[in-house]
């Protein structure tokens, strides 16, 4: 099973609190990928929005995203590229 | 589903069967429940299926909300969907369930709270519209788990028992009586506001369950019977079967019930005994005469000092008693005045919240504090007196100087009244209430200036057995038939006829046939009782001998607990009454 796993800076304007991580857990669900979210060691399902949210992720920190399963390299890169880019 | 019987106090006879209406609070309670190994996956499909439910609910609510306003305002239950969706959370309440072995709605709200105040921590302003998304959804989904139905108790075509935590007088007021099979509550005793409307309705009632709510879902078929106090929810084929033959023969036995049309209730041997109601509403006048009860032994006046800012007026007052005492004549109505405070309260600023409201500023104590409140509705009774049927009788008198300034404050009345040249009954009859211990026993005192005493049994038996009424987890202490009540009583009655003064009941005791068997004999004068008792009553007095009654006196006296009292009481009337009578009574 196909593994990847990748440091991310936000850059959401708001963080990860309103409308992006909604968006967020979305598009993390349209994969079949277990999709895992890292912050300060704290490893939280990216499936979950309230797990998402608990994070409390703001404007410019550092994530790290762990994905496990068939179509791990391109949930990565979708994430990712959500995640960096600042419009909202 | 399995069958559950539940326990709680029988406070209206009879059996109610059919299907549940749970009435809740705008606040969701949520009861803790322990459930069994057996019960997890119950629990875990309730979940799911609230879920879905909660789900087709928003799209429902998302479609309108797009439509209304657009597909972006819509967006916003895009949120919704992914907590309804969450694999975290419906995880962390599986595990609760599956461990901790709670029922579903708790381990939910469990979960929903530990996730809301993590997000609270956080401190962002944009998490807060967040956590009232979770909040929301979340009520939404409990709705669902707990069945609370959208639909009105008047939209429903079919009968039903209500089940509530408690019922509050505004909820008993809006309910359609004719669609009521029965009531269960979580809280309350013997003289909680449901027990006397089911009393008064004749429909069967179990108050103080505990976790009716808790163990019962709208629409499960449940069975109350009133007369054993116990509530079993979804019965098994047999144990409805059971039931059933037990509704047809109470049914038959009430449509069986004599009223008399003969006033006057008199023993075999030929003592007689006056059975009059109680009542609170002038539209209950028209009961007090079909179930045939001889006057009204306890008129309460609070009725028309409720959920109002100001006062009613002289003349307002005045029209509402004249009109009572008209319409009784020429049987008599005995006026309580005001017993504002304890249970009710006057919705005016200048009357504060107290500690402990039954031990407090009410009643007597309070009109003697208002005196322009109190002879307002003094004057208001004596006008209404020009009926001649008319009598007054003061509540909660502890000692006899109150009742020397409530007869002086009445004179002051009547000196006004006569100089204003408006008529009144010069004679007319002032009684005390015992209902306060010291009354009791001091009854010696208070009988040497009262016209008659009327026993006041639910406040008697609450301050002798020093039991809240209102609170379920010592209800169980408040027994009509203990000893100490019984003596009291005695005293009372005995202490009274020495000063020639008669005495009267106006408490549910005297409604109660063993009771008003033993009061019988005791030499009670009048009783009184919700109006539908009457016939029971009356049927009773009509079919013993009042030498029977006096014997049993020592006997009953000489028990030392309230179980022994019922049952050597019960024991005592089945021997002198036929079958069929006992039967009806004890319903």
């Amino acid at each position: 099973m196909a593994r990847a796993e990748e440091q991310v800076t936000v850059n959401k304007p708001h963080g990860l609190h309103a409308r992006p991580a909604t968006i967020f857990v979305q598009l993390a669900n349209k994969f079949q990928s277990s999709v895992k979210v890292e912050k300060d060691g704290e490893v939280v399902d990216g499936k979950s929005i309230i797990a998402i949210l608990s994070l409390g992720v703001n404007k410019g920190m550092p994530i790290r995203l762990i994905v496990e399963g068939d179509d791990a390299d391109e949930a990565v890169a979708d994430l990712k590229r959500f995640l960096e880019n600042e419009n909202d | 589903m399995k069958m559950i019987k539940l326990k709680g106090i029988g406070v209206s006879g009879g059996v109610g069967i059919g299907r549940a209406f749970v009435m809740r609070k705008d606040d969701l309670a949520i009861p803790k429940r322990k459930i069994t190994h057996d019960h997890i996956s119950r629990e875990i499909y309730k979940l799911e299926e609230a879920l879905i439910e909660t789900r087709r609910e928003i799209s429902i609510l998302q479609k309108k909300i797009s439509k209304e306003l657009g597909f972006d305002h819509g967006r916003i239950f895009e949120a919704h969907y992914l907590v309804l969706e969450d694999r975290v959370l419906i995880e962390d309440v599986i595990t609760q369930i599956k461990n901790k072995r709670v029922n579903v709605e708790y381990a939910f709200s469990q979960s929903i709270e530990k996730y809301v105040s993590t997000l609270l921590k956080l401190e962002d302003e944009y998490l807060r519209e967040r956590v009232i998304d979770i909040e929301d959804i979340a009520k939404r989904v409990l709705r669902k788990i707990l069945k609370e139905s959208t639909v009105t108790l008047s939209d429903l075509k079919e009968k039903v028992v209500i089940v509530a935590h408690d019922l509050s007088p505004s909820q008993t007021a809006s309910l359609p009586k004719d669609k009521i099979l029965g009531f269960v509550t979580d809280i309350g005793g013997r003289t909680s506001h449901t027990a006397i409307i089911a009393k008064g309705l004749r429909i069967p009632a179990v108050v103080g369950v505990e976790v009716a709510t808790g163990n019962i879902d709208s629409g499960i078929k449940i069975i109350v019977d009133g007369s054993s106090g116990q509530v079993i929810v979804s019965p098994t084929e047999k144990t409805l079967k059971e039931y059933q033959k037990k509704l047809s023969i109470y049914t038959k036995e009430i449509k069986s019930i004599h009223i008399s049309t003969e006033l006057k209730a008199h023993t075999k041997d030929g003592k007689d005994a006056v059975i009059s109601a109680n009542i609170e509403l002038p539209e209950e006048l028209a009961l007090v005469k079909k179930y045939g009860a001889e006057g009204i032994g306890l008129y309460r006046t609070e009725y028309m000092f409720l959920g109002r800012r100001d006062l009613p007026s002289e003349e307002e007052q005045y029209k509402a008693y004249c009109s009572v005492a008209k319409k009784i004549s020429p049987q008599p109505v005995v006026f309580r005045t005001i017993d504002i405070g304890g249970d009710k309260f006057l919705s005016q600023p200048q009357v504060p919240r107290e500690m402990s409201p039954f031990l407090g500023w009410r009643a007597i104590r309070f009109c003697l504090a208002r005196p322009e409140v109190f002879k307002t509705q003094l004057r208001a009774i004596l006008r209404a007196s020009v009926e001649k049927n008319v009598k007054l009788m003061f509540p909660m008198i502890s000692g006899i100087e109150e009742l020397r300034q409530a007869k002086y404050i009445l004179k002051e009345c009547q000196k006004e009244l006569k100089k204003e040249g408006k008529a009144f009954d010069e004679k007319i009859s002032v009684g005390t209430m015992i209902e306060v211990p010291s009354a009791a026993l001091t009854a010696d005192v208070l009988a040497k200036e009262s016209d008659f005493f009327s026993i006041g049994t639910n406040d008697l038996i609450q301050y002798s057995l020093a039991v809240d009424r209102g609170n379920e987890k010592v209800a169980y202490l408040y027994e009509p038939g203990h000893p100490a009540v019984l003596r009291l009583i005695k005293s009372v009655i005995e202490v009274a006829h020495q000063n020639n003064t008669w005495v009267g009941m106006c408490g549910e005791m005297s409604g109660e046939p063993i009771f008003a068997f033993l009061l019988l004999g005791i030499g009670l004068d009048q009783f009184s009782m919700s109006p539908p008792q009457v016939p029971k009553i009356k049927e009773l007095i009509n079919n013993v001998n009042f030498e029977d009654a006096k014997k049993i006196i020592n006997n009953t006296l000489s028990l030392s607990t309230p179980k022994e009292v019922e049952k050597y009481l019960q024991k005592e009337l089945k021997k002198l009454l036929s079958e069929e009578i006992y039967h009806m009574l004890m319903i």
